[in-house]
C-alpha cells in the first residue's frame, strides 16, 4: 500500500517534467491486443526467475524435505520422518528460545505506543527542527547492528559501563547487564526498543498526516486538551497504521539475531538461557552441525511467522471494506 | 500550517466568546515541552554515537574509568591507524564495498527488467511464476539458508566472495517493487513506441526506465543498506576473518574478550560510517525510501 502511494507520487512527478513522445494523430486502442510477447519476456525475467528459483525456491522445498531427514558425521542425508520434530518437541532448548524471543518481542513493542506519542508530537504544525528530530530518530535504524552493539556492550558493561554509573547517581546498583542471564535478554532489549522507534515513528507519521487538520481544530475549539484530541482523534484514526507496525515490529523482532549474536557474543555463557529462536536454529544448524533439527527449527519459524502475517491479512481485509 | 495556527486564537475567540479564558488549551507557540520530550529522546537516540567517537579518542585507562571519562585528556587518534594494523579491517572493507556495489547493481538490473515483463508483457505462466517470487516474500529467511548453504558449499564458493555475494543478486522485493512501479505508469506510453517500430527492449529503455528511476533510487538505497549491515549469510559462509564483510568481521570480533576498547569503537565507527554518510546526505530519501518499502527481511 505504502509502496504504490509513493510510486504514483514519483510517476506523477517524472511524467510533468518530462514529455514523453506521443504521436497526437495515432487512434489510441483501448484494450492491449491479446498476442504473446514471444521471447522477450523470457528474455527480461528470465535471468531473475533462474536466480530465484535456484537460491530461493528451490531451498524452501530442500529444506522441506531436510527437515524429515537424519545428517552422517560424514553429510549424507537419511530419511528419518518425524525424528526431528520429535526431538525438537522434547528439547526445552526451543521452549527457552521461543520464551525467550517472546520477552524480546514484547520489550520491543512497548516502543510502540512511544513512536504514537513522538510522532504526534512531531506532527505539531509549525514545528521548529522536525525534520531533524526525524533524521536523529531514525538514526539508530540505519546503523549497522553490529558495529553498534560493539557500543552497547560497554555502555553495559558491569564495571565501567556509563548506564550503572547513572544508575548509581539514583543509588540503583547495576548489575552485570551482559554475564547476568535475565539482564542479558533485557539489554538486547533495550537496543532492540532504541533501533526500531524510530522506523516505527516514521511510518506513524505518514499515518498522521492523513488525519484532516479540521479534525484538530473542531476540538480545539471545543476546547479539547491535547490529551484529549490524542485519545479521540488521533489514537482511533491512526489504527490501521499502529497495526501495521505492531505487524511488522513482531514479524522483525522474532527474527532477533544480529543484535543478540553481537551483544552477547558467540561463546558467552548465558546463551543458553537468552537465545533467540533464530539463534536456537543458527547455533544447531551450522555450530553443532545438526541440519536436520536446524531445518525444523526453520519450519517452526515459518509457521509462526506464517500465522502472524495471516492475521496481518485478515485484519487489513476488515480495514479495506469499512 | 502557520497561516492556520495563527488563525486560531482568533477563530477560537469569535465561536466561544470570553470563555476560553480559563481553558488550558495550548497555544501554537508554546512548545518548549515538545522541544523538551524530543530533544531528550534524541538525545538518546544520539547517545551511543557520541560515546563511539569519544571512546574512539581516548585511552583504554579512560573507557575503563570510574566514574565515567566524558572527555579524554588528550585526543588519541591513533587507535584509527592502529584499526588497519590489528585487524583485518582492509579487507573486510574491500568485502563489504564489492559485496554492497554488485548486489546494489545486479538487483537493480534484474529486477527492473524482471518487474518490467511481470507488469507489462505477456506470456505463458506469467501468473503462477509471479506468484512464486511473490511467496518468497512470506518465507523468513532462515527457511532458505541452509540449503544456499549446501549449493555454496557444493560450488566450492565458502569463504569467497562469489558465496557471500551468491543469493543477495536476486531478489522477490525488489520485482515486486519495480513491478508496481511499471504497473502504475500509463499503457499509452508504450502503445505510442511500439507504433512507432520500436522493440520491446528499445521501448523499456527509452520510454519506461527514465520514468521509474524514484523507484529505482528506493531499490538501490534499501538494498545497500541491507547488504551492507547483513550479518547472518555471510558469517555462515565465511569462517576465515579475512574473508568476511565488516559485519561478520565485527560480530566475530565482539566474543574475544581481550580486545582495545578505543581501537574496536574507532573499527564499528568506521565501519558504519559510508551509511551514516548516505543516510546524513540523503535523510529525506532514506528516510521516505525506507518507510515505503515497508521491511525487507
Amino acid at each position: 500500500m505504502a509502496v504504490d502511494a509513493h510510486v504514483r507520487d514519483a510517476v506523477a512527478g517524472g511524467s510533468a517534467g518530462r514529455p514523453v513522445r506521443t504521436r497526437s494523430g495515432e487512434p489510441g486502442r483501448g484494450a492491449r491486443s491479446l498476442r504473446a510477447d514471444g521471447a522477450w519476456p523470457w528474455l527480461f525475467a528470465g535471468p531473475l526467475l533462474i536466480g530465484v528459483a535456484i537460491f530461493y525456491l528451490w531451498p524452501i522445498v530442500q529444506t522441506f524435505w531436510f527437515s524429515f531427514t537424519t545428517w552422517g558425521v560424514f553429510g549424507g542425508a537419511v530419511f528419518s520422518g518425524l525424528t526431528n520434530y520429535a526431538a525438537l518437541l522434547s528439547d526445552p532448548q526451543l521452549y527457552q528460545a521461543l520464551l525467550n524471543t517472546l520477552i524480546y518481542t514484547l520489550i520491543v513493542l512497548l516502543g510502540v505506543p512511544i513512536a504514537v506519542w513522538l510522532a504526534s508530537l512531531l506532527n505539531t504544525p509549525g514545528l521548529r527542527l522536525a525534520q531533524f528530530y526525524r533524521a536523529l530518530f531514525f538514526l539508530p535504524y540505519v546503523a549497522m547492528p553490529a558495529a553498534i552493539a560493539l557500543v552497547w556492550r560497554i555502555i553495559f558493561n558491569g564495571d565501567f559501563g556509563v548506564l550503572n554509573w547513572f544508575l548509581s547517581l539514583f543509588g540503583i546498583s547495576g548489575p552485570y547487564w551482559i554475564s547476568t542471564p535475565g539482564f542479558a535478554l533485557v539489554a538486547v532489549s533495550i537496543v532492540g526498543l532504541w533501533s526500531s522507534v524510530g522506523f516505527s515513528m516514521i511510518i506513524l507519521g505518514a499515518g498522521l498526516k492523513d488525519i484532516p487538520s479540521e479534525l484538530y481544530e473542531a476540538a480545539r475549539v471545543d476546547g479539547a486538551s491535547r490529551w484529549r484530541q490524542f485519545r479521540s482523534i488521533t489514537v482511533p484514526l491512526l489504527t490501521p497504521s499502529i497495526f501495521f507496525v505492531l505487524i511488522i515490529t513482531t514479524i522483525g523482532s522474532f527474527q532477533l539475531f544480529d543484535l543478540l549474536y553481537a551483544i552477547l557474543g558467540s561463546s558467552n555463557p548465558v546463551l543458553p538461557k537468552t537465545m533467540s529462536l533464530v539463534f536456537y536454529f543458527y547455533s544447531t544448524g551450522f555450530i553443532q552441525n545438526d541440519k536436520g533439527l536446524a531445518a525444523a527449527i526453520a519450519m517452526v519459524i515459518f509457521v509462526i511467522i506464517g500465522l502472524i502475517t495471516l492475521v496481518q491479512f485478515r485484519a487489513q481485509r476488515r480495514w479495506a471494506q469499512s | 500550517m502557520t497561516g492556520i495556527a495563527q488563525a486560531t486564537p482568533t477563530t477560537r475567540a469569535l465561536v466561544t466568546g470570553g470563555i476560553p479564558r480559563r481553558q488550558a488549551v495550548p497555544r501554537e507557540g508554546r512548545t518548549w515541552w515538545i522541544h523538551l520530550v524530543l530533544g531528550v529522546g534524541g538525545f538518546i537516540m544520539a547517545f551511543p554515537f557520541l560515546w563511539q567517537i569519544i571512546m574512539s579518542l581516548s585511552t583504554q585507562a579512560e573507557v575503563q574509568s570510574v566514574p565515567p571519562t566524558f572527555w579524554p585528556a588528550h585526543l588519541q587518534w591513533s587507535s584509527y591507524v592502529e584499526v588497519f594494523e590489528r585487524l583485518p579491517f582492509l579487507q573486510q572493507l574491500q568485502t563489504s564495498v564489492w559485496m554492497t556495489v554488485v548486489q546494489t547493481c545486479a538487483q537493480i538490473v534484474l529486477c527492473t527488467f524482471a518487474g518490467y515483463a511481470f507488469a507489462r508483457m505477456r506470456f505463458r505462466g506469467r501468473a503462477l511464476l509471479l506468484a512464486l517470487v511473490l511467496s518468497i516474500l512470506l518465507v523468513p529467511s532462515q527457511v532458505y539458508l541452509l540449503s544456499q548453504y549446501q549449493i555454496v558449499q557444493s560450488l566450492g564458493w565458502l569463504n569467497t566472495l562469489m558465496g557471500i555475494v551468491a543469493p543477495g543478486l536476486f531478489s522477490a522485493f525488489g520485482t515486486f517493487l519495480m513491478r508496481t512501479a511499471f504497473l502504475n505508469l500509463p499503457a499509452e506510453l508504450e502503445e505510442a513506441a511500439r507504433i512507432d517500430g520500436a522493440n520491446p527492449f528499445q521501448v523499456f529503455t527509452r520510454v519506461m526506465l527514465p520514468l521509474v528511476h524514484p523507484s529505482i533510487s528506493v531499490l538501490a538505497i534499501t538494498t545497500i543498506l541491507w547488504s551492507w549491515n547483513l550479518l547472518l549469510w555471510p558469517l555462515v559462509v565465511s569462517t576465515q576473518a579475512e574473508a568476511m564483510p565488516l559485519a561478520a568481521g565485527l560480530a566475530t570480533l565482539s566474543s574475544d574478550r581481550t580486545t582495545d576498547y578505543p581501537v574496536l569503537m574507532a573499527a564499528s565507527l568506521m565501519a558504519m560510517a559510508p551509511v551514516l554518510i548516505m543516510f546524513i546526505l540523503l535523510q529525506r530519501r532514506v528516510i521516505d525510501g525506507l518507510a515505503a518499502s515497508g521491511l525487507k527481511g
